[in-house]
């Protein structure tokens, strides 16, 4: 469901993709569940735009980041799941260290401190 | 990866509508457990997933290289436009792949037989030496060996190089045995260390050691692979058992690898069975100086060079000359890399096959070019269009090579079949010739297959493309049918390259012709008697059986007689060596009569035991004296007939007759008794003196029966073997051919050579011709409708046909002159490949230009006289 009330939140560019890959962190999931575990842990302040998720999720297995596999969803549905490989493991650890070097210094320049921990990633 | 990813676009797509299904069914399954009714919850999943097809674009744009992508569209574009015009492509491709097949199949042979290295271990380190003298040039410059010699090179050069020495042109009788046929087989003596000195052994059993190269030691032998396969079926038991050579006892203690090779300057890959040279040869033979019986091999140590070690040995020449001042003594050495002496010969013809290729290869290029262009032309239109809605010029050039290379690959696949044909053809065509067992497809074939593809492919492409010129195109479209300047342009390029084909087949027809005519010069020589319905038959009775002179004589007495017995022979001889059947051994004589010659000094006179009948059989004309007597033999034989060379050497302004020459090996004294004519002993060699002595006596254990018949004297073939067999059953027979064979083996090269140029010319003259006639039939076509104004304004059509037919004609007459000057230019480097004939044959140039001419004025006939023959009004309404 759109949520027309939040404040359109236009993903930072590439941010996508490291959500994405924190996301399978906690285990494989097939792209629904992923945007969904996006959008709620940001408390519905961010939507995955589908047209954006799913090119992302072959863009990162082409780049040997996550692997997938045919399963069964939930509801016993055939389900393409992703998995985070060893590669990905790196590169969400890479990213996650630019992405707070980035978030740190564009605070600084707003004048704003962030908390020690930003974000929920 | 990514290109990986291009090609599973389809796949990643149907991966995706599944994904998108499922999102669907599960955001509609959340949507109804909030209480959505199912209609409901189905609109807000697809709301919330967007436009599906958006992402399948999406999806399918990342996934694609956008240049790979191009390509492929283009290749489909291309095979598309291609198949409409079948006929156009599958011309092109059939010129393209004569063109590449040639090139493949002669790189093929000069990469085989001119470049790659021998099969033996480090074979760079390997050079074959020769003796020589001051000022020798040509064959002289590198002749056999003298045993002698070669003992004393070897022991001063041994810090310096391995060297061995080998015999190959030893020839053994293969007793009958296990109900086998006798047979005749070309063998080698060689010294121990040969196999080792080239790097190579024996397959099964063991090579000659030091104790086997003794004049004492037992008989042994080590068969080629082949020779094992066929004589004795393959069967390793052969090892250690025994074979009759020449009716004495072998002992079989090897069989070659079968890719062993060994083939010289001086003889070809035909050795079936190599004995110790130590055993074989007489003793004098391996010990003098001026009887030059070997070839000498030689593998540089490590450090070594190849003037260090010729310095070297040229010193110990020198002395021995100086020991030994013999006329038949050299006194300096020379060598060369075992390859190049391999190969020497035949370095200049291929190389020129190679360049006739290279031009045919060209002017298929050339021709498939200006197809190319006239179909641009053809599409001017729809070009011009395509670049006005928007079309890159770029993609444009891009389909035009593409289009190119389509048809090159095709031809180049195409070649490649052609080429593998001609390969079986030319082993099989050419077994004479030296390493042609060596002939065979590599990765560096494969390459230069790619390579002509592709070079192909981008010069008739890009030849083109350059017609296609983007300020063209708004004059396309504007050109309505009455500009009749129309695309004179395309056609200027198109006349160019007419000529520059033109120019190349004129080069190519020149060589032909003059390869043609000296063959032709080369098959009329005369021999020195009539050639036709001779039959030779060649035989060798061995030591052991017939030890004694009286046997021997006997023998061929019998023999002779016998064989004239036969219904059918007009005449019949013997002569150790037919004419045109080589060169047969010669001898340094002096005359009784005059003064003596400083030491050393003599006549060089070839020398033939011939038997009485012989000079009659043959046909040899008697000029002075008389023939031999029937008891001129054994002792009695010392009597000579020369030739008239030889009369004319030895007895300049004399009268021969009674007079005496002498023998400077045999040291005896002959009475000459007669003169004869003059014969050659190679078809392709001058007259050389020679001298008759009986064969009755003298030592001979070889001879060759010459047959005369009045027609059909292939007939007398079985017959004359079945006379022997019945005399000795074990005593084979060879060289069984008749002279013009003979002649025709002797030519086959320079046959071979002449022909394939000649074949490549043609090829060149259709392909010109073609191009000739396409240009002209455009340019007419498209003056069409000027063509019909001016004939509707009264031209004659006399005139018409003139005036199409020098348009046409002149890319000719530019392509024949500057064709006729390139020729001049290179027709000097195949001067070592023409026999009596000179280069700048003047018959042979202005030939090639009237053929040129013709052909070229019958291929612009026909659109000129269709030109002329127009209908006004028909032709102005066509606009």
């Amino acid at each position: 469901m759109r949520k027309k009330n939040e404040p359109n939140a236009e993903m930072l560019k590439g941010t996508l993709d490291m959500m994405v890959l924190r996301t399978l962190v906690s285990g494989d999931a097939h792209g629904h569940t992923i945007a969904k575990v996006i959008e709620h842990s940001s408390e519905d302040v961010l939507e995955v735009e589908q047209g954006s998720l799913y090119p992302a999720l072959h863009r990162l297995e082409d780049r040997g980041w996550v692997s997938s596999y045919w399963g069964a969803s939930e509801n016993n549905r055939k389900a393409k799941f992703y998995r985070l490989t060893a590669a990905g493991r790196k590169q969400l650890a890479h990213e996650k260290d630019r992405w707070r070097l980035m978030a740190r210094a564009i605070a600084m320049v707003m004048g704003e401190e962030l908390p020690a921990n930003g974000g929920k990633l | 990866m990514s290109l990986l990813r291009f090609f599973r676009r389809r796949r990643a797509d149907s991966d995706l509508a599944q994904e998108i299904d499922l999102y669907l069914a599960e955001e509609t399954k959340e949507n109804v457990a909030r209480g959505l009714s199912p209609e409901e919850a189905r609109r807000q999943a697809r709301l919330k997933l967007g436009n599906a097809e958006s992402v399948h674009d999406r999806l399918w744009r990342q996934n694609t290289l956008a240049a790979l992508d191009h390509v492929l569209h283009d290749l489909k574009y291309t095979v598309r436009t291609l198949s409409r015009s079948p006929g156009f492509a599958s011309i092109a491709i059939l010129v393209m792949a004569l063109g590449i097949g040639a090139n493949l199949a002669l790189f093929t042979v000069v990469r085989s037989v001119l470049l790659n290295p021998l099969p033996y271990r480090d074979p760079s380190r390997l050079y074959a030496i020769f003796e020589t003298e001051k000022g020798a040039e040509g064959n002289r410059a590198f002749m056999p060996v003298a045993g002698g010699s070669f003992g004393q090179w070897k022991e001063s050069a041994q810090s310096v190089a391995e060297m061995a020495l080998v015999s190959p042109w030893r020839q053994y009788n293969v007793s009958a045995d296990g109900g086998k046929l006798p047979e005749q087989i070309d063998a080698a003596w060689c010294s121990a260390n040969f196999l080792s000195t080239l790097g190579t052994a024996p397959a099964i059993g063991r090579s000659f050691t030091d104790a086997d190269d003794r004049p004492d030691a037992e008989a042994t032998a080590i068969l080629s692979d082949a020779f094992w396969r066929r004589r004795y079926n393959g069967d390793p038991a052969i090892l250690g058992g025994k074979i009759w050579l020449n009716a004495q006892i072998y002992t079989v203690i090897g069989i070659l690898p079968s890719t062993f090779s060994y083939s010289s300057s001086m003889s070809g890959n035909t050795i079936q069975v190599w004995t110790a040279a130590g055993h074989e040869a007489p003793d004098n033979v391996l010990h003098t100086f001026d009887d030059h019986e070997f070839l000498v091999i030689a593998r540089l140590l490590p450090g070594a060079t190849i003037s260090g070690l010729l310095s070297q040995l040229n010193t110990v020449q020198k002395q021995i000359k100086a020991d030994h001042p013999g006329g038949a003594v050299h006194d300096l050495v020379s060598g060369r890399s075992m390859l190049d002496d391999a190969v020497q010969d035949y370095k200049t013809p291929l190389y020129t096959l190679l360049a006739a290729t290279g031009c045919v290869l060209l002017i298929a290029c050339l021709n498939v070019a200006s197809l190319l262009i006239a179909r641009t032309a053809a599409r001017s239109k729809e070009l011009a269009i395509r670049v006005a809605l928007g079309g890159g010029r770029l993609r444009l050039l891009s389909e035009r090579l593409t289009e190119s290379f389509v048809l090159s690959a095709c031809g180049g696949v195409l070649g490649l079949l052609l080429a593998r044909i001609a390969l079986d053809w030319l082993v099989r065509a050419r077994p004479d010739m030296n390493r042609v067992e060596a002939i065979h497809f590599d990765g560096m074939v494969a390459i230069f297959a790619v390579g002509a593809i592709f070079a192909c492919a981008v010069f008739s492409g890009v030849m083109s493309a350059l017609t296609a010129d983007g300020k063209q195109i708004l004059v396309s479209l504007q050109e309505s049918s009455r500009s009749h300047s129309a695309s004179r342009s395309h056609a200027g390029l198109r006349r160019g390259l007419l000529a520059l084909e033109v120019g190349l087949t004129v080069v190519l027809l020149v060589g032909a012709g003059l390869l043609l005519k000296s063959y032709q010069r080369l098959r009329t020589t005369d021999l020195g008697v009539p050639v036709d319905n001779v039959l030779t038959i060649h035989l060798t009775l061995p030591d052991a059986r017939y030890k004694e002179p009286v046997q021997q004589v006997a023998f061929f007495e019998r023999l002779i007689e016998r064989v004239r017995a036969l219904p059918g022979v007009k005449a019949a001889g013997l002569v150790s060596t037919a004419p045109g059947q080589g060169w047969g051994g010669d001898q340094l004589m002096t005359v009784a009569e005059h003064p003596p010659l400083s030491p050393g000094e003599g006549l060089d006179l070839m020398v033939r035991g011939a038997e009485p009948g012989y000079f009659s059989a043959m046909q040899i004309p008697l000029l002075r004296g008389r023939f031999f007597k029937p008891e001129e033999r054994l002792q009695r034989a010392h009597v000579a007939i020369l030739n008239r060379s030889a009369a004319q050497l030895c007895f300049p302004g004399e009268d021969p007759i009674g007079k005496h020459v002498k023998s400077h090996i045999m040291e005896e004294v002959y009475e000459v008794v007669g003169v004869v004519g003059d014969t050659r002993w190679h078809i392709a060699q001058p007259v050389h003196p020679t001298l008759y002595w009986p064969i009755y006596g003298n030592d001979y254990t070889v001879a060759t029966i010459v047959i005369r018949s009045s027609q059909n004297v292939e007939a007398f073939a079985l017959p004359v073997q079945k006379v022997i067999g019945e005399m000795d059953p074990d005593l084979p027979v060879s060289n069984v051919m008749t002279l013009r064979q003979t002649i025709g083996k002797s030519t086959i090269g320079e046959q071979f050579d002449s022909l394939l140029v000649m074949a490549f010319g043609i090829i060149a003259l259709v392909l010109a011709a073609a191009g000739l006639y396409g240009v002209l039939a455009y340019l007419v076509a498209q003056r069409t409708g000027e063509i019909g104004i001016r004939i509707a304004l009264g031209a004659q059509r006399e005139q018409v046909l003139r005036l199409v037919l020098i348009d046409g004609l002149r890319p000719a007459l530019f392509g024949l002159a500057f064709g006729l000057g390139a020729s001049a230019l290179i027709v000097r480097l195949i001067r070592s490949m023409l026999y009596e004939t000179e280069p700048f044959d003047p018959m042979v140039f202005l030939s090639v230009s009237v053929i040129l001419l013709l052909v070229a004025g019958f291929a612009c006939l026909a659109p000129a006289w269709r030109a002329s023959r127009l209908n006004p009004m028909q032709a102005l309404r066509t606009e």
